[in-house]
């Protein structure tokens, strides 16, 4: 059994919540006194069933005060998979609660009312897909009893978004009809559409291949902590702890340290488990190279063959979040991997109209705003460009006055 | 990867990233299972050098003898440092006033008890074992989540996650609150502690307790909880699901005593974990107050 994290990108209109509630409802996540909070509410459907959104209702303080805080997460399972959702509502932050929630997931479900066909928001959400490099795309083309379970509407709206995703290059979308309401093709296939031959939605999340380990992306590690317990039996004891971002380190490679460029041989795997012959992706582990080294925390080790692009002017997509604008003239914190320097945006080259996919001209950022920057960093940073390795090329920036998050970056070329 | 390697690799890389960005990093430990289970990363990501952090518990002196027992028990075993806050200081004090009635628990003073622990120790992270299935409150909790001075958190301003990097950037007297195991849900924990062999508080497993049914659930029959006669005791064979304070922790029933049928008694259960905790009965919004209020 693995994990798929996915995100479900939709306004309540859509039924994004009353989708997240059937798949919960129907594989039977809802547990006893969940339900009988549901059951006990006011909130029905028009023919009396239970309202299913409840199951994703939000806090006290959003209730209160009408907003939504963003990015809830939920978790269910079956027997083949276990599954993380990124629930992110909201209308105003849109923008900043799907890229971040989008940043951690493998799949992305866009909900198209059947209605309404390819909108806007569409293009929005689709926009979004595409700049963070989700690997799957499921479009749920909702509320199909509401067009009498039409397989023509479904068949236009899958060539007008057909269309959408290669503009955009999204390579790998899985259409499905759905009405989250009825419960059709959620986790039971609908009788209402014979015509569809396809997985229902729960089958597809079951099935479809996340985490293959990916053989052909560079073998790389930051360096979070080195362990050095300095006691009389451990005295020349020193390990590189971090975990493998992409690709695979085996006993023996012989590998560099970014940005400095030094070359060593890896004499050990170490986990608490047990040393390994191979360190594959996503794996935590102590490695140890050969020879007296200085290395420390932000340090990047990589293979020698492909070596990541080290460089301190660096060319990125930016999403600005924080409702101070960016200030072209500041100083601000760039945090890459377990690498923290200061850096200044120096140059905003264009932002991207992302409802029609325009590049306009831009002095600076508001929030939501997304496009293409220039950046200036203190110290060197060893990434790779986002879109051909995502696990080494993404990175924040953090206001040094508040140091709250206030920019998502993707990494594409030294400059 | 397999799932369970999968939230462990994460785990680790997160309680690393504490040692990284903090200079006076703490691990809250309750001697529940989530906590000790964090014991478990903690030895996985730091081994074989110490922990870069002492272990707190906030001890409410309500705590089942059993757990502190196994508490004094491990930290001697994996050789860290242990540091207690009691909350009786702060009611000898008069900094906190012990609840009144049937109903008393000393579970919401434990706040106080811990914004004094880490503001005497100077704290600028607190590792916890709190997981976002438990509780909506938590579903939408960062796992860095910055506190305030007044330890309180405060859902709208939370920074956006992103990736796997954590801004643990702070100002002087703020100090950020970790989750290492926020993806995990209560059965991912059982399978982990089954698979890894870790040793528990006997209390989780099915054992014969005086007991006292009120409102609706079963409670520890003992000095701590405010009885009358309204209240009969009755000894039943129970265990726990969860491991707080005695006053405000429900036993179930259950005659189960090995790890496969506890594991196979709550992927059936119909009731979720924290239905067991009056602490949550309260209110809707119980856990969120809570948290505003500074509680972990």
């Amino acid at each position: 059994m693995d994990i798929l994290k996915f995100l479900t990108a939709g306004s309540v209109d859509d039924g994004k919540s009353t989708l997240i509630g059937r798949l919960l409802y129907d594989t039977g996540s809802v547990l006893a006194d969940q339900l009988e909070a549901i059951q006990k509410s006011n909130r029905k459907n028009d023919d009396g069933t239970v309202d299913l959104a409840i199951l994703t209702d939000g806090l006290k303080a959003e209730r209160e005060q009408g907003i939504t805080i963003d990015v809830a997460y939920k978790y269910f399972q079956t027997e083949k998979r276990k599954f993380i959702i990124a629930d992110t509502p909201g209308h105003i932050q849109y923008t900043r609660n799907m890229v971040t929630g989008a940043s951690n997931a493998d799949l992305a479900i866009i909900l198209i009312d059947a209605r309404k066909g390819v909108i806007e928001q569409t293009i929005r959400h689709s926009y979004l897909v595409s700049l963070l490099a989700l690997e799957h795309v499921v479009v749920c083309v909702n509320k199909m009893d509401m067009v009498d379970y039409s397989e023509e509407v479904f068949d236009k709206i899958h060539a007008d978004y057909h269309t959408l995703a290669t503009k955009l290059n999204i390579k790998e979308v899985t259409f499905i009809p759905v009405s989250a309401l009825r419960g059709d093709n959620i986790v039971f296939n609908s009788e209402a559409m014979p015509w569809y031959k396809g997985k229902n939605l729960l089958e597809h999340l079951e099935t479809v291949p996340v985490h293959e380990i990916d053989s052909l992306l560079p073998a790389r590690m930051a360096v979070q902590w080195v362990v050095r317990p300095q006691t009389d039996a451990l005295h020349d004891y020193r390990g590189y702890a971090g975990r493998v971002l992409s690709g695979a380190f085996k006993l023996g490679d012989v590998v560099k340290v970014y940005p400095s460029g030094t070359s060593s041989k890896i004499s050990k795997l170490e986990t608490f488990d047990g040393d390994l012959q191979i360190a594959e992706e996503g794996k935590s582990i102590t490695l140890h190279l050969e020879g007296e080294i200085d290395i420390s925390r932000g340090d990047m080790i990589g293979e020698i063959e492909r070596a990541p692009i080290v460089a301190s002017q660096i060319e990125a997509d930016i999403c600005w979040m924080d409702t101070r604008e960016l200030d072209t003239s500041a100083t601000y914190f760039i945090q890459h991997q377990s690498k923290v320097t200061r850096c200044k945006i120096k140059e905003v080259l264009y932002k991207v109209n992302i409802n029609t996919l325009e590049k306009v001209n831009a002095d600076t950022f508001g929030l939501n705003d997304i496009g293409r920057v220039e950046i200036k960093t203190a110290d060197e940073l060893a990434f790779d460009p986002y879109e051909i390795n995502k696990r080494n090329g993404g990175a924040i920036i953090i206001d040094s006055r508040t140091n709250v998050t206030v920019g998502a970056l993707m990494l594409r070329a030294a400059l | 990867m397999d799932y369970l390697d999968q939230l462990e690799a994460e785990a680790i890389a997160i309680l690393r990233e504490v040692a990284g960005q903090f200079e006076k990093p703490a691990l809250l430990f309750s001697g529940g299972k989530d906590s000790i289970t964090l014991v478990r990363l903690a030895e996985k990501a730091f081994r074989p050098g110490k922990f870069p952090f002492p272990l707190v518990h906030v001890d409410t002196g309500h705590n089942f003898p059993e757990v502190i027992e196994f508490r004094d028990k491990l930290v001697e075993k994996i050789g860290e440092k242990l540091i207690i806050g009691h909350v009786q200081d702060a009611i000898d004090s008069g900094k906190v006033i012990e609840q009144k009635g049937k109903n008393a628990s000393r579970n919401a003073l434990q706040t106080v008890t811990l914004l004094e622990t880490i503001e005497k120790n100077q704290f600028d992270a607190c590792i916890g074992g709190a997981r976002r299935d438990e509780e909506k409150a938590r579903a939408k909790e960062r796992i860095f989540s910055v506190r305030d001075e007044f330890g309180q958190w405060d859902p709208k301003r939370q920074r956006p996650e992103l990736w796997n990097t954590f801004n643990g950037k702070i100002h002087k007297g703020e100090n950020v609150r970790v989750f290492p195991i926020s993806n995990w849900t209560e059965l991912d924990v059982w399978n982990y502690i089954k698979r890894e062999n870790i040793e528990i508080p006997s209390i989780y497993y099915s054992h014969e307790r005086e007991v006292i049914e009120r409102n609706g659930v079963l409670m520890a029959a003992h000095e701590f909880l405010n009885m009358d006669a309204d209240d009969i005791v009755q000894t039943k064979s129970v265990r726990f699901r969860t491991v707080g304070d005695m006053t405000c922790t429900a036993a179930v029933e259950s005659v189960k005593t090995e790890i496969d049928d506890i594991i196979l008694e709550i992927s059936q259960s119909k009731i979720s974990e924290r239905g067991a905790r009056m602490d949550d009965k309260v209110s809707e919004a119980a856990m969120e107050d809570r948290k505003k209020g500074g509680y972990f």
